[in-house]
């Protein structure tokens, strides 16, 4: 099975927030990079696959180089090989246009599959973009996916309250999130595969002249919650009244 | 000039994103001089629409399209935007309607722009402002295209009733229905009866305060009592005390209720990630230091097992008042 992970490198859940230039730009300063955490979801299914069935996973990352240090990771944890298209990711269009070039020039993947958004742009449609720019299928929110004879695919939605499971054929496109494997699945590098991923190919290409089709002007931090409201929890009616009348939700 | 709405229904009930979607188009309608259009699949009440501003329901009634299909859906939204001339179409942030976006903006080579929080700037730019970093910022974002395609955060609009004289048409869009045997749902579970967390005004969650999952009897009797949907935090659903549907936060479900009700929950970032587009957030804890006091709106510190039962009995004798 020939697989392609779409990677997203996204500040770590826990960074503070901050912008710079006048507002217009995310401040990079300080902050920890880290592998997408709807990524690792189909990063360790990816494996699961390779493992299972053989093939090759190649990893792929719209990026300027400080994303190499993510994308070594990835081939730390057993992608055979990287190939980082050298831009900045300037829109989720732009960055689509991109990673279909590729795939136009390597079109022989069975499965390309990406996390359902990634966590700093919250954009969740790179990898719809992707399908419908080459022409595949694609199907979002993947929260199981099981290969059946040949071709053939089991693939399981995350639905309003519960899940739907869609027959289809690859090749596919995917938004994988949790439940596409169990979280005890999820894979971290270990030395071996450290050591073993800095000999592992990180091909570099250029990146296609395309206008993305939005632009941030401005960013802001969202406003301040107001000091909460402690109530003592022998005056519970007082809480009751809060919630009536003040928030205005019972 | 339109504004076209994908308004979504649940069992020909036009749904509560719908009703939020036409509230959003129809006071954007008002400032530029546009009407409201929705498309719509097997709906039966559409005057639940006219009540919030939609002057236009297509309706699409064939039965194989009342099923969604991202493919099957986006081009019908697509037909239905070239037929009404609209350059802005609103979608909402439902399962369906997330996986259907970029289809939709790559079939109407559209600028597309999730999270949005507010009506589009006024100016002569088309800039929206949206939630970006899960949540923990704001981007005022430009669309560059003549089409455009925002996806609503949920409950970041609200409801606005702006009453019009509207009308039903049958909408026969031209579609491939093999997309549904390529496609092909083979299986469909759901939890009935359940409020879903995506649908639900107010959640109950608990945590590993609760100390073991026998002890979940009075988080579902708040939640009853108030009829609300119950979540839980990461520990708890890896531990095994509550299904894994009902996990919220970074990696679980986001969620967006008017009230948030955390109970023996600490707070921790990838939780918060979760929750904080929840309208006020209640939090019941013993530890004052929790970091989820620092969120919130309300808060109570004492223990669980004393404050959630006597609310509940409290509620109750304010339900019978109200």
């Amino acid at each position: 099975m020939k697989i392609l992970l779409l990677l997203s490198s996204v500040p770590d859940t826990t960074s503070k927030i901050n912008f710079t230039e006048n507002d217009t730009k995310f401040d990079e300063n300080g902050i920890q990079f880290v592998i997408n955490p709807h990524d690792e979801f189909s990063l360790a299914k990816a494996m699961q696959l390779k493992e299972k069935h053989g093939g090759e996973l190649v990893v792929l990352n719209v990026g300027t180089a400080k994303t190499e240090p993510v994308i070594r990771k990835v081939l730390a944890i057993g992608a055979d090989r990287a190939v980082r298209i050298d831009t900045e990711p300037k829109d989720s269009y732009f960055t689509a246009v991109q990673i279909a070039n590729y795939i136009k020039n390597n079109d022989d993947f069975d499965l390309i599959m990406a996390g359902k958004e990634s966590i700093d742009y919250n954009g969740g449609m790179v990898h719809g973009l992707v399908a419908k720019m080459t022409g595949k299928n694609f199907i979002n929110a993947v929260i199981g996916f099981e290969v059946k004879d040949g071709n053939q695919v089991e693939v399981g939605r995350e639905i309003e309250g519960g899940k739907e499971t869609i027959q289809i054929n690859l090749p596919l496109v995917i938004g994988g999130q949790k439940g596409l494997v169990k979280e005890e699945e999820l894979r971290i590098p270990n030395m071996r595969g450290i050591m073993m991923a800095r000999k592992k190919p990180l091909e570099v290409v250029p990146a296609v002249e395309a206008e993305p089709k939005t632009k941030i002007e401005k960013f802001e931090k969202p406003p301040v919650k107001g000091s909460i409201k402690l109530v003592d929890k022998d005056n519970l009616d007082e809480l009751i009244d809060l919630l009536h009348n003040d928030a205005k939700v019972i | 000039m339109s504004i076209l709405i994908y308004a979504e229904s649940q069992n020909g009930k036009v749904s509560k994103g719908a009703k939020e979607l036409a509230s959003y188009a129809k006071a954007y309608a008002d400032k530029t001089g546009q009407n409201v259009v929705a498309i719509g699949f097997g709906i039966e009440n559409p005057d639940e629409l006219y009540k919030y501003g939609v002057s236009k329901v297509l309706n699409v009634t064939n039965e194989t399209l009342k099923q969604f299909n991202a493919e099957a859906h986006s081009e019908a939204v697509k037909q239905a935007a070239e037929k009404e001339n609209a350059n802005l179409i609103v979608i909402s942030s439902s399962n369906d309607a997330v996986y259907a976006g970029p289809v939709i903006a790559a079939k109407l080579d559209a600028g597309y722009v999730p999270n949005v929080v507010a009506l589009p700037e006024d100016g002569s730019d088309f800039i929206v402002k949206r939630k970006v970093f899960t949540s923990k910022g704001i981007a005022y974002t430009a669309i560059l295209t003549n089409i455009k395609v925002l996806r609503l955060f949920k409950n970041s609009f609200g409801l606005a009733e702006s009453p019009v004289d509207g009308s039903v048409e049958e909408f026969n869009p031209n579609i491939d229905l093999s997309v549904y045997e390529t496609y092909k749902v083979v299986n469909v579970e759901k939890a009935t009866g359940k409020i879903s967390l995506a649908d639900a005004d107010i959640i109950v969650s608990a945590g590993r305060g609760l100390k073991a999952g026998e002890n979940w009897g009075m988080i579902e009797e708040l939640a009853d009592v108030l009829g609300a949907a119950t979540a839980c935090s990461k520990p708890v659903a890896d531990l095994g005390w509550r299904p894994h549907t009902e996990h919220v936060g970074q990696t679980g479900k986001q969620v967006a209720p008017n009230l948030y009700i955390a109970v023996g929950i600490s707070g921790a970032i990838q939780h918060l990630a979760g929750v904080n587009g929840s309208k006020y957030m209640l939090v019941i804890n013993n530890d004052p230091e929790a970091p989820f006091f620092k969120a919130a709106d309300y808060g109570v510190v004492g223990d669980a097992f004393e404050v959630v039962p006597e609310l509940i009995s409290k509620l109750k004798t304010f339900k019978s008042n109200h």
